[in-house]
């Protein structure tokens, strides 16, 4: 088999995904109507066509990243994290408890305390699946689906009632959201709503990356994950980095929620986890479980999340089109994943190829 | 008091359907060794297509009942369609079964939500499916209205748990899925072919899971939402593991289930100062702590769950 044999192997089935992913995507948009090849461009170019724009879909790369980041460790690590929308609804809750407990507190003292509130926070709710897995071989998929559900109830009930805004109860609008956090926990502002979050992603994605592939706990985790038999035998306590590795993804997770709220919104209100949980798998996959490709895997994600909220006026197709395209680049790539990494097909299809040759010879 | 008490527990068997019939669906699933993590997916888009049926045909009135019926079946076509989807994912491609779930899961959930909005646009009722009193049973004081005045629906999802049953240990085919799902190459070598069985125990899944979406949104709310789902589909996976792959088991963990449930909407109606939240939360704690006591020391799992089957390589 040659070398450029294997190369355009590669690249047919990555083709071959791309088109399927487009064409499944090009299915849903047809159904109801639409005009499939400018809802794509609504989607896709359209955000980047003004700076303003560029910056919304830098603020929703952000989380997106961040999150992302830590569901790679889990990942990597043998453990499918898909609780990221509960661990960042703990996350704001614990950034928001310290932000109304301590409002005169200076500012370098409580924005990162408040961002350490909401790492635990989101850390916590990230143990719990991985030590239920670890001790008890409770399945990470259900039981990180079910902590998402009640997160969010937990949430409404804290927004409704502990963390109610004193204004709402005088005016009784009943709308269930916090007051205005103080200007303490405020993350600077660089452009519009752009947020020095940035900077922090881009700063956690490169410490993750030496953790994950410099250290030896780094070493330690990706071992448990590559083969959890293999490394029990060479005396990786492998129980425990799954529980870290849920922790550490569950403390992202957090975090996330907590820049999300100290730069963009600045109060809890309902509805900022936006799915952004979820999404995060996505972008982890299609990252290549590597910091490195996260980075520009969260700004697509962002740029496509961003232009579904546009879709709605240009072209009249619902936001939901982007958990369909989410949904189905999911499964295009741990399908092509599989088939790339299928070793026999390959074999096959090599042969296919010389006979094909040399009847033409 | 005991009004209470029979009203929770009269909303038990028609609540419960939706459960009862996605889990018996994921059970084929699992016990042909497929582990289906998209049934939420699938049951969302069984619901608004069950639902879309006898909305288009009576703009919201009344509906002759073929039409409900009309959108149960298309429900379990298109579920079945899902099933073959996902074959076509985990069982030909030999995708990791749990990520492809969670993509199954969201573009499922997502395509329901898209088309629903096209479609109907916002919330609109149907007129749903009647509840029928059984003559003379449902005439027994507390019994009466607990078990014999419920909709044809629960009715029939309850008869087909036996026959869940006889089809999976006592014929040939269900005899087929089990032995695809325990040991596929002792199987293989019978001359059973595992891609195929694994195949149509999707096909059944899926159907049935399209079912319980229908059912949900045709008979028991009567109307399609995006968080009419909420879970019910993960739930139903958590619950054949709590019923331990058995059909009769997993009936009666739906029934228990239920009764967590039914426990909101008491607290809604009886107006208990008691925060709505935590009744809600109540089921998915439930299952979080089922799962702890479950998942060791599991010996009737189907032993090849969640391995996809490759012919060519030794293991």
């Amino acid at each position: 088999m040659t070398r450029g044999f294997r190369i355009a192997f590669r690249v047919v089935i990555m083709a071959l995904a791309a088109i399927s992913a487009i064409l499944m995507a090009s299915i849903i948009l047809w159904m109801i109507g639409a005009d499939v090849s400018d809802t794509f461009y609504t989607i896709v170019f359209e955000p980047l066509t003004k700076m303003l724009h560029i910056s919304e879909v830098l603020i929703r790369a952000i989380p997106l990243c961040i999150i992302a980041v830590g569901i790679s460790v889990a990942y990597r690590s043998g453990i499918i994290n898909i609780g990221a929308e509960g661990q960042m609804a703990m996350g704001l809750l614990a950034f928001t408890g310290v932000a109304l407990a301590f409002p005169d507190v200076p500012r370098p003292l409580l924005l990162p305390l408040a961002l350490l509130a909401s790492m635990i926070g989101g850390g916590i709710w990230g143990f719990i699946p991985g030590i239920l897995k670890a001790k008890l071989n409770v399945s990470e998929l259900l039981s990180t689906v079910m902590l998402n559900y009640i997160a969010a109830q937990f949430y409404s009930l804290c927004l409704r009632t502990i963390y109610l805004d004193p204004a709402e109860q005088v005016y009784g609008t009943g709308t269930p959201q916090s007051m205005k956090l103080t200007e303490n926990v405020w993350l600077g502002r660089i452009t519009g709503r752009l947020h020095y979050g940035i900077l922090l992603a881009l700063i956690l994605a490169v410490l993750i990356f030496i953790l994950m592939w410099k250290t030896s706990i780094g070493f330690r985790m990706r071992a448990s994950g590559s083969c959890a038999r293999a490394a029990r035998y060479g005396g990786i306590s492998v129980g425990f980095y799954l529980a870290v590795s849920m922790a550490i993804s569950g403390a992202f997770a957090g975090l996330a929620g907590g820049v999300e709220l100290a730069g963009v919104h600045r109060r809890a209100i309902e509805g900022i986890t936006n799915n952004y949980g979820f999404s995060g798998v996505v972008v982890a996959l299609f990252g290549g479980l590597h910091p490195f490709g996260i980075i520009p895997a969260s700004f697509l994600f962002g740029l496509l999340i961003y232009g579904s909220t546009l879709a709605p006026t240009k072209v009249g197709v619902p936001a939901n089109i982007v958990q369909v395209m989410q949904g189905i680049i999911i499964i295009v790539i741990v399908t092509a994943q599989m088939v790339l990494s299928n070793t026999y097909f390959q074999d096959r299809v090599w042969r296919k190829y010389q006979a094909l040759r040399k009847k033409e010879v | 008091m005991i009004d209470i008490i029979t009203n929770m527990l009269a909303m038990c068997i028609p609540f419960s359907v939706a459960l009862l019939l996605a889990s018996i669906g994921e059970m084929f699933n699992q016990r042909a060794g497929v582990f289906n993590l998209g049934c939420e997916g699938v049951m969302a888009m069984g619901a608004f297509v069950g639902m879309l049926i006898p909305f288009l045909a009576g703009g919201g009135g009344s509906v002759p009942q073929w039409y409900n019926a009309l959108g149960f079946l298309a429900a379990a076509l298109l579920g079945a369609f899902f099933g073959l989807f996902f074959g076509l994912v985990t069982v030909t491609f030999r995708a990791p079964q749990g990520i492809a779930g969670i993509g199954l899961q969201m573009f499922g959930v997502g395509t329901a939500g898209t088309l629903f909005r096209h479609f109907v646009g916002g919330t609109q009722s149907i007129p749903g499916i009647p509840d029928v009193d059984i003559p003379l049973l449902s005439r027994i004081p507390f019994l009466g209205d607990i078990l014999f005045s419920h909709n044809v629906a629960a009715y029939l999802a309850y008869i087909f748990v036996p026959i869940a049953w006889y089809i999976l240990f006592k014929t040939p085919w269900g005899l087929k899925v089990r032995a695809v799902g325990t040991n596929p190459r002792a199987a293989d070598s019978m001359g059973i072919n595992v891609s195929r069985t694994r195949y149509e125990a999707l096909v059944v899944g899926g159907a049935l899971a399209g079912l319980a979406g229908a059912y949900l949104s045709v008979a028991q709310a009567k109307m399609f939402s995006d968080t009419l789902i909420s879970g019910r589909g993960f739930i139903a996976v958590a619950l054949v593991y709590f019923g331990h792959w058995h059909p009769l088991q997993i009936m009666g963990g739906a029934l228990l289930f239920t009764l967590a449930q039914t426990f909101q909407t008491i607290v809604q109606s009886m107006g208990i100062s008691f925060p709505y939240e935590l009744a809600v939360m109540l089921p998915y704690v439930l299952v979080i702590v089922v799962l702890s006591f479950t998942s060791r020391n599991q010996t009737t799992a189907p032993t090849a769950l969640g391995k996809p089957f490759n012919r060519e390589i030794r293991t």
